[in-house]
């Protein structure tokens, strides 16, 4: 999206969904991965909107929908663009702001032409009508229309072009720039927009300004007195990749847990064994740490002092409640310490001074301070003068790019790895409202066994007969790659030849054995819900002796 | 949000001038003008029920002069409002006096004892309502319910029905509902079927919003002195919504959470957030001291000696293999600040772009 409209972030404010006319939810368990959003959908579906969800699954908040499009696995694009193809073929686009705020109508029109809704309907395995329908709402909707989508639409390996065919149709609806409206990316973990925020990325240093672009590294070095690496970075995937090939040597992993997170476990694993030296800075010790030659304990949120950046850009303070346990530091303090031992000359002595620097070299925001934090609560980014409110909705006046929006005209892409005779099945994985990630925290507060005990895999009731498969049976599941022992779940929440699972009981069941390392060759981000699997019963043995 | 506030109205809170927008209700000129009238069965998320009748005020229009309960009331032009009028204290006092009939002692309010004053013992001890002032009619019983999350205890029920406003109408949730009438009514899940096999989410919410001590976490109450409890404003750990939280300590030690109503989440917050966000912190398996591991087994060390460790095998890495044959992940967990020190570090300590953090999973 950012190459589109400038910014790859949530374009309006969590609870301006509440007022919307219309929501389009794709590939976003809302209620489970995001309850606290979805309470303001809840609410906007109470006030008259209408709730589209475009999910496989039958997810809970299909409850609340007016229309639920269960399309195939990894076909979002030739739904979008067919609803594209509907909007431009009956006229419903939002004309004005097509010729205003944006480039590349003629080819996107172009290239829709052959996604008729009677195509899309027969890749994506829903009616014809129902396309043609979600479009007219769509467009009767202008203005006041909101895409929300998650994890379902970026974790393919074609995710950067889903991502695309979405943003082209907030563009064509004239979503972008007004309230209750927009096209929201919802952030995963509680600190992913920080985190990129701050730099941590291969190509951008703070702000998102690019590592590449003349200026602005000269920016960088005069402020930290030190020569930068010209070249671009490479990414989490490529480097496992190196290390495999033994050209990266050393890693130094902060607070994740590579090993379980990541697709195909025995490849990152493999990767990280054949690395030379491994340093962790965990709050436990995770199955990544076991790797490490150096484990460095760091304190958690609670003993920390900073900020997070939540999902609509809104820069939060977190303040430390208790001292950190044992002889554990913060992050910042550990991180302070190793910089002073290569030598790094800086006057930095606790996070507020970290963020004031960050901030003085980050237009974004620039008028962000810890005085005004506290004073006024979370404020959203780009707020680039300390007078500056902060900013509810990006691309007000024109696209945040300063740029027209650019329509992408993309294809559809079958996952990496279709289904066969020998893996019949597709395994898609998400998570649960009451686990989180890998389940090291949620594993760790008293009840939660209660409320889901182990891991599970759900599995259609039809696909389970026809297996002659019961609810809570151990059975195996296999991939190329691996294979895991798992009960099973009959229930509806999943199509047939599809089952789901999450990653959060890594003891017992380690998921991401199973998960395709195929993933999107722009973002890099790997293709989470989708490969192919099969099931095994397990066979019991029988004491014959008797 | 997008509504406009047009200030329009001109009302008069006991002889304070404001002005209100056209949409304003009685209680919110009361508020902005800086005084406030008990709201027992009020939730700003849930809008006005009008049914407690704690927030009944004088008002005077054109002359005319009326009580009206300032939740469900609209301002209207030059309306005049007494807050306090003899009348109404008393009223008020007595209304307090029939609804503590109805509850246990207020020695024993598990939400005073162990979190905060709860809002009907604040009034109570406001208006100088006593206990013992009727004869006690306690009709509500604790519930049977091993759930660990939510402890029920309805003989402090005041019948004010937030609980089942929030989560029917606020979490959308439908868990809980109001069994009986009149005197006889209690709070139920459906079919009087335990939480854990209702559509409870054990959001929390319905905690948050009772203004007695009906209901608790059970995971803190009894298990905390309110006097000793100290509140740090944060963020919850978990998803990225970024919900408002307090975390909740008690002589520096860590005993729980509880929502922060003036974060933008206004209150709002999952299971996780509630009652998942600070265990995992006090747990025996947290990283304790510096590991260095010698021959495949980890042994304690320093701090000087693993980050000694880790300068001289980084650089012997940088200055043999060159800076691109290191890298460095940074956390979508851990604060900005601390990513924003690991791309500086990666950067210009080791002087290569290799930086990267877990977005992508």
């Amino acid at each position: 999206m950012a190459v589109m409209v400038g910014k790859g972030a949530m374009t309006n404010s969590i609870e301006e969904l509440a007022g919307t006319d219309l929501l389009l939810v794709a590939g976003s368990n809302t209620t489970e991965a995001h309850p606290v959003i979805s309470l303001r959908m809840k609410r906007a579906v109470r006030n008259g909107a209408k709730l589209i969800v475009i999910d496989p699954r039958k997810t809970e908040l299909t409850k609340w929908a007016t229309r639920h499009l269960q399309i195939k696995i990894g076909t979002d694009i030739p739904l979008f663009n067919a609803l594209a193809h509907v909007m431009i073929k009956e006229d419903l686009f939002d004309r004005d702001y097509v010729e205003n705020r944006t480039e590349g109508f003629e080819e996107l029109a172009k290239h829709v032409e052959l996604y008729t809704p009677e195509l899309a309907a027969e890749i994506c395995g829903i009616p014809a009508e129902d396309i043609i329908a979600t479009a007219r709402e769509y467009a009767a909707a202008s203005g006041k229309a909101a895409i929300c989508y998650t994890l379902g639409i970026t974790e393919h390996s074609c995710g950067s072009h889903n991502v695309q065919s979405v943003a082209n149709l907030g563009m064509l609806g004239g979503n972008f720039g007004k309230p209750n409206a927009g096209v929201n990316p919802l952030r995963g973990q509680n600190n992913v927009q920080g985190a990129s925020d701050s730099g941590a990325l291969p190509t951008d240093l703070p702000g998102y300004q690019k590592v590449e672009r003349p200026g602005i590294r000269e920016k960088f070095e005069k402020a930290w007195n030190s020569e930068l690496p010209k070249r671009r970075g490479i990414t989490k995937i490529t480097a496992m990749d190196q290390m495999l090939r033994g050209r990266v040597k050393g890693v130094y992993i902060m607070g994740e847990n590579t090993v379980v997170s990541d697709p195909n476990t025995n490849h990152a694993q493999a990767a990280l064994e054949a690395a030379d030296f491994i340093v962790v800075q965990d709050i436990f010790m995770t199955d990544t740490a076991k790797l490490a030659d150096v484990v460095l304990p760091a304190a958690s949120f609670a003993e920390s002092d900073g900020t997070f950046a939540n999902s609509e850009r809104r820069v939060q303070r977190v303040r430390p409640a208790i001292k950190p346990v044992g002889e554990s530091r913060t992050d910042v303090d550990i991180l302070l310490d190793l910089m002073n031992r290569f030598g790094i000359d800086q006057n930095l002595h606790s996070a507020s001074d970290v963020w004031d620097e960050m901030r003085g070299l980050s237009p974004l925001f620039g008028g962000i301070s810890y005085e005004r934090l506290d004073n006024e609560g979370g404020i959203q980014w780009p707020c680039p003068t300390e007078d500056h409110p902060g900013t509810q909705y990006l691309h007000k006046d024109q696209m945040d790019s300063g740029l027209p929006g650019y329509f992408a005209p993309v294809d559809h892409i079958p996952p990496a790895e279709p289904t066969d005779s020998e893996y019949p099945l597709v395994l898609t994985t998400g998570r649960r409202r009451s686990t989180y990630h890998t389940g090291t925290q949620t594993g760790r507060a008293s009840g939660f066994d209660l409320l889901v005990p182990s891991e599970l895999a759900e599995i259609n009731p039809y696909d389970a007969e026809q297996m002659e498969l019961k609810d809570g049976q151990t059975v195996t599941v296999s991939s190329r790659r691996g294979s895991v022992e798992v009960p099973i779940k009959v229930t509806d929440r999943s199509p047939h030849g599809t089952i789901f699972m999450s990653f959060a009981f890594p003891e017992l069941t380690q998921t991401n054995r199973l998960t395709s390392d195929a993933y999107d060759f722009i973002t890099e981000t790997p293709e989470f819900k989708a490969c192919a699997v099969r099931i095994d019963k397990i066979e019991t043995t029988t004491n014959v002796a008797d | 949000m997008t509504t406009e506030v047009k200030n329009k109205l001109n009302v008069e809170v006991n002889g304070i001038e404001i002005g209100c927008g056209t949409e304003s209700r009685v209680l919110d000129a009361i508020r902005a003008a800086g005084f406030d009238v008990p709201t027992l069965c009020y939730d700003e998320r849930i809008g006005p029920q009008g049914t407690c009748r704690m927030c009944l005020v004088d008002v005077e229009v054109d002359g005319q002069q009326q009580q009206v309960a300032a939740c469900t009331a609209f301002a209207s032009e030059d309306m005049k409002v007494e807050t306090h009028s003899d009348s109404i204290t008393d009223y008020r006092k007595t209304i307090l006096e029939l609804l503590l009939s109805e509850t246990s002692s207020p020695a024993n309010c598990p939400k005073c004892l162990s979190f905060k004053k709860c809002e009907l013992h604040t009034a109570a001890e406001e208006y100088g309502a006593k206990w013992d002032a009727f004869p006690s009619l306690v009709v509500r019983e604790k519930a049977e319910d091993d759930n660990p999350f939510i402890q029920r205890d309805y003989d402090y029920c005041i019948s004010c029905f937030r609980c089942t406003n929030v989560c029917n109408d606020w979490e959308q949730a439908g868990a809980i509902t109001v069994e009986g009438r009149g005197q006889d009514n209690s709070i139920a899940s459906f079919f009087n079927n335990k939480l854990l096999e209702s559509p409870c989410t054990f959001c929390g919410q319905c905690i948050n919003t009772c203004p007695t001590g009906a209901l608790t976490d059970k995971k803190i109450v009894g298990k905390t002195k309110a006097e000793d409890l100290e509140r740090t404003k944060t963020v919850c750990p978990y998803c990225g919504v970024g919900c408002g939280i307090h975390l909740l300590t008690e002589d520096g030690k860590l005993k729980g959470t509880e929502p922060d109503f003036s974060a933008p989440s206004r209150g709002s917050l999952c299971v996780k957030g509630q009652f998942a966000s600070w265990e995992f912190v006090k747990s025996e398996e947290r990283l304790k001291y510096p590991l260095i591991k010698e021959n495949g087994a980890f042994k304690r060390a320093s701090w000087d000696e693993a980050l000694d460790l880790i300068t001289e095998r980084f650089t012997g890495f940088r200055d043999e293999s060159g800076p691109d044959s290191l890298v460095c992940w940074s956390s979508a967990r851990s604060v900005t600040e601390a990513n924003y020190l690991m791309q500086k570090f990666a950067r210009i300590g080791i002087g290569t772009n290799n930086i990267d953090n877990c977005s992508r999973t």
